[in-house]
């Protein structure tokens, strides 16, 4: 066997086996689960009885029981609708800078991202479909009144989806066969065109977590109040950052697996670099994500006090353990790469000696990011501590402490940036010594002022203390804009100091971008279980009671197995979908040629 | 003198600064390559998690911290490539060059021998009640009945708490009688200073809560405290479970003036606001 394919062969074996367990598990502890939990829920009267009385209100899914099998249907479509919105966004981004600047490469690389998309978005729609079908099936009661309130968003949402399909397919099969402002104007019409569709889709989810436009007997009063009801616009603004973030990684990620198996210098040269781009897009979006994911939490708080609790406060906070863990790690492994792939830059070894304190920092940040606000404790730990709360470690666990890490966090993956920007030059300007300073005064004067609002957090109520964060954020961004607009202007015409070498990138760096591209996908179907387990025996919080057998809050093991299998098909399909794409690169079967290798490596062996 | 028992800033100064010391005077006597030198950190760090705070950090946060620092050190190792491959040959030499034989039996012995001494402790430890990831504020419903009369969680608030501005006199005496039913009822479990360590205290797990405490009243809204009172632990709902709380349920003692009163006296003594209900758009 080639000796090249070992690894993937192990990778793919061990996934298998892996898959094979999870399954196993997750399906006995949710029979037991079931068993346990399912009987005890007092079934107690709806605030609405739809219009249409029906008779059936549940039909069961074999096995798996209904609320799995849905979970894990929507959860997939919901990947890959992702990921069909989020590649147009930076293709087009990087066909019209290589419209601009007029070098091919960008234009390729445009069209490889793109190349991507049409297989992906068959498998959406199909799954798409799949999950109409299952609500109509297995929860006929709930579809039935979802229809009720949205009907008359289904016709746009049909037609656009027609829409999308035009723009998408001319998009991709016009590819150099329209003048290159047309074929722009085409994109821009798919994104604007995916971003309605997922606006439509958005307001009949976030209309059963926080309903709204509805009378007390549950009936529709304004379709508007419904549509933008209160996390409507987070959850749309939360999801397109998201959803740029999670495809630019999977898009790295291609690069990364598609580096290597190359075989040619070319080849490797320009897989590197579209792994480098993949990443910088995820990374880009990935920074602002802890910004509105807090504006969405203090919106599901202003909604109700209780789902407030639910989200932050109660079982779900556990999740929020897991989910820092997962994001310490997005910045851990998105540092890595930057730091590794430094070393193909002749003249970046300057900046080696930074990355220990950028590492520290990243370290300590971390900490605080995933230390939990209630701690699991035995009885003497507790007793020794005084409460469930450490004396040091409470002060860390609430949300001033993780606002001021997370800050922080994302300005020192900015330096980061920063450094593998500077890496092969030397500002040739007579001023770059005081732009320099200022630089490192900005930053200085920036992190001091996050910690100082992080401390004075203590001092205050709530909701001042929440109020807080926006100062920090705004003191971030500004640090990011201005040290930005300063090094544009100082490495100007700047003098190269060495080669930036693509295609000599270490692979461990390439297994950092596949790192980056499963964690980003398992956080990705950990939020969307919170956001959907927070309603707990609701299907529309408050208005329209969940009595089926699958009505509680499973246990977070079984949710993380569920979110694992899920996780694991996802990767399946987009390896069919990694596949089939490369497909189109490669030499066209011929008899006579395949007889030829054949003999020929035959003569060779003989 | 207890000597490792010095604090300062609730921090154990001797062994810290003993792992301080330590390794300084690996850096500053010995040459240790990369790998030595992220063991060495590794320990160290170790030694400070587990014995240089004042009050021990719980088992499971120590391995958490550990997790997340074993993957910063091994970052670190690995980012640059003269250092991998460095530890690279290292490794390579130490199993294969036979000056590092008497190292590497030493490795072997003592890497089983601390498995089994972990066996060992693990298996004579006094048996301890079960560790249960505790939920501390647990989702309230959006309404509760109090005597026969409903009270909407979402939308109802202290009844009493706009006398603060309107009517300062009135006021007071609601938290004349929020002091009363504090003292007559909740202060042998919460305490009189309210830090959750009164009389009854030790006897319970979980401990009352400390509303001195700036993760519990100071982050929650007064129809939150209202039925945590009202209905006290057998008011919990079914997600909170494992659940073993010894506070009561008010409801059965309290009128529902005299628990608006408490709350507001929770708060007047302790100088926190109760959390704003945010404005709807
Ligand atoms: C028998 C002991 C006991 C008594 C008496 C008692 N409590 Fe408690 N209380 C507890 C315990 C234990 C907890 C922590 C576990 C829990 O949250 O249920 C607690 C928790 C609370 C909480 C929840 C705090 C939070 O952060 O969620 C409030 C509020 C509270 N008590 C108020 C009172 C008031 C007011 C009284 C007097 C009317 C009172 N308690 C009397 C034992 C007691
Ligand atoms: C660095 C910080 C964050 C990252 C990387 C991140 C990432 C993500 C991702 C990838 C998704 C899936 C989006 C989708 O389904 O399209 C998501 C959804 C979600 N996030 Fe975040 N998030 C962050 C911060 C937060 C914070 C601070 C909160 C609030 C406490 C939050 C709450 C949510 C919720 C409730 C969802 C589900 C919404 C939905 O179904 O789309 N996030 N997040």
């Amino acid at each position: 066997m080639d000796r090249r394919k070992l690894p993937f062969t192990i990778i793919t074996i061990v996934v298998l086996v892996l898959l094979g367990i999870t399954v196993q598990n997750v399906m006995n502890s949710w029979s037991l689960e079931r068993e346990l939990m399912g009987p005890n829920i007092e079934a107690a009267p709806d605030a609405v009885t739809p219009e249409t009385p029906h008779t059936t209100e549940y039909r069961t899914f074999p096995k798996i029981g209904s609320r799995v099998a849905i979970w894990i249907v929507a959860q997939l479509h919901l990947m890959f609708a992702a990921f069909v919105l989020a590649v147009p966004m930076f293709a087009l981004i990087i066909e019209y800078i290589g419209y601009r600047n007029g070098d091919k490469k960008y234009d390729k690389l445009a069209y490889e991202f793109t190349k991507l998309l049409s297989v992906s978005f068959s498998f959406t729609a199909t799954l798409g479909a799949m999950l109409t079908f299952m609500l109509m099936i297995l929860y006929p009661k709930l579809t039935n009144y979802l229809i009720g309130i949205f009907s008359w968003t289904f016709f746009p949402y049909v037609l656009l989806f027609f829409a999308e399909a035009g723009f998408l397919y001319s998009y991709y099969y016009g590819w150099g066969k329209f003048s290159p402002k047309v074929h722009l104007a085409l994109g821009l019409g798919l994104n604007i065109v995916g971003t309605a569709i997922m606006f439509i889709a958005n307001a009949w989810l976030t209309f059963m977590n926080s309903p709204a436009g509805i009378n007390e007997a549950g009936q529709l009063v304004s379709m508007w109040d419904a549509i933008n009801n209160f996390t409507w616009m987070p959850i749309n603004i939360h999801r397109i950052l998201a959803n740029v973030a999670f495809g630019g990684s999977i898009a790295a990620a291609y690069g990364a697996f598609k580096f290597l198996g190359a075989t040619t210098e070319e080849e490797r040269a320009h897989y590197d670099w579209m792994g480098y781009i993949g990443n910088f897009v995820a990374i880009s979006a990935f920074l602002t994500l802890p910004f509105a994911g807090y504006w969405l939490a203090k919106e599901i708080y202003a909604y109700s006090q209780s789902l407030g609790i639910v989200l932050m406060g109660g079982t779900f906070s556990w999740l929020f353990i897991i989910q820092a863990v997962l994001i310490g790690n997005l910045f851990l492994a998105a540092n890595y790469y930057l730091w590794v792939s430094m070393e193909r830059i002749d003249g970046a070894e300057r900046f080696k000696k930074f990355t220990k304190y950028l590492l520290a920092a990243i370290a300590v940040c971390f900490l605080v990011w995933a230390t939990p606000h209630s701690l699991v404790a035995s009885v003497e730990e507790a007793r020794s501590m005084g409460g469930s709360h450490h004396p040091m470690l409470g002060v860390l666990g609430v949300m001033s402490a993780k606002n001021t890490a997370v800050n922080i966090m994302i300005l020192t993956t900015y330096i980061s940036f920063l450094l593998y920007r500077r890496g092969n030059k030397e500002p040739t300007v007579s001023w770059s010594r005081t732009g320099n300073l200022i630089q490192f005064s900005i930053f200085a004067v920036v992190i001091s002022f996050v910690i100082f609002l992080g401390v004075y957090g203590y001092f205050v109520d709530t909701a001042t203390r929440v109020g807080l964060s926006v100062p920090q954020v705004l003191s971030v961004l500004f640090a990011m804009v201005s040290v930005t607009a300063i090094d544009v202007f100082m490495y100007k015409n700047a003098k190269f100091k060495g080669e930036m070498r693509w295609g000599q990138i270490p692979a461990r760096a390439q297994y950092a971008l596949f790192f980056l591209a499963i964690t980003f996908t398992w956080l990705m179907g950990l939020m969307g279980y919170v956001r959907a387990g927070l309603r707990q025996h609701w299907h529309v919080y408050g208005v329209m009671r969940d009595t089926s057998v699958d009505a509680f809050t499973p246990t977070l093991g079984f949710a993380a197995g569920v979110v694992s299998v899920t996780v694991m098909i996802f990767f399946t399909f987009i390896a069919i979908v990694f596949w089939l794409a490369g497909l189109t690169g490669k030499k066209d079967w011929e008899e006579d040629k395949q007889l030829e290798t054949s003999s020929g490596l035959l003569a060779e062996e003989a | 003198m207890d000597l490792f028992g010095i604090s300062f800033l609730g921090l154990n100064v001797v062994p810290i600064i003993l792992v301080i010391a330590g390794l300084v005077a690996l850096r500053m006597f010995f040459n240790l390559n990369t790998l030595a030198w992220m063991a060495a950190w590794w320990v160290g760090l170790y030694l400070m998690l587990s014995n240089g705070i004042t009050v021990p950090l719980p088992g499971s946060i120590v391995g958490m911290f550990m997790g997340i620092i074993t993957l910063a050190l091994l970052v670190y190792l690995t980012t640059s490539g003269e250092d991998l491959e460095a530890t690279k040959d290292f490794m390579v030499k130490f199993f294969t060059d036979s000056r590092y034989s008497p190292a590497l039996l030493a490795f072997l012995v003592l890497l089983p021998s601390l498995v089994a001494y972990n066996v060992y402790t693990g298996m004579t430890q006094q048996p301890q009640a079960p560790v249960f990831g505790r939920t501390i504020h647990p989702p309230p419903p959006t309404d509760i009945t109090f005597k026969g009369k409903k009270i909407d969680l979402v939308n109802d608030d202290n009844p009493y708490r706009i006398l603060k501005e309107t009517d300062p006199d009135a006021f007071a005496a609601h938290v004349a009688n929020g002091r009363k039913v504090y003292y007559q009822n909740c202060v042998n479990c919460h305490g009189d200073d309210m830090g959750g360590n009164g009389m009854f205290a030790h006897a319970f797990d979980p401990i009352p809560a400390s509303f001195k405490d700036p993760t519990t009243i100071a982050m929650l809204q007064e129809s939150y405290l209202f039925w945590r009172i009202a209905k006290g632990a057998p008011g919990l709902p079914d997600e909170s479970t494992p659940w073993s709380s010894a506070m009561p349920a008010w409801e059965k003692f309290l009128s529902e003036e005299d628990i608006w009163d408490v709350i507001i006296f929770l708060y007047e003594y302790t100088g926190y606001e109760p959390r704003a209900k945010e404005e709807l758009h």
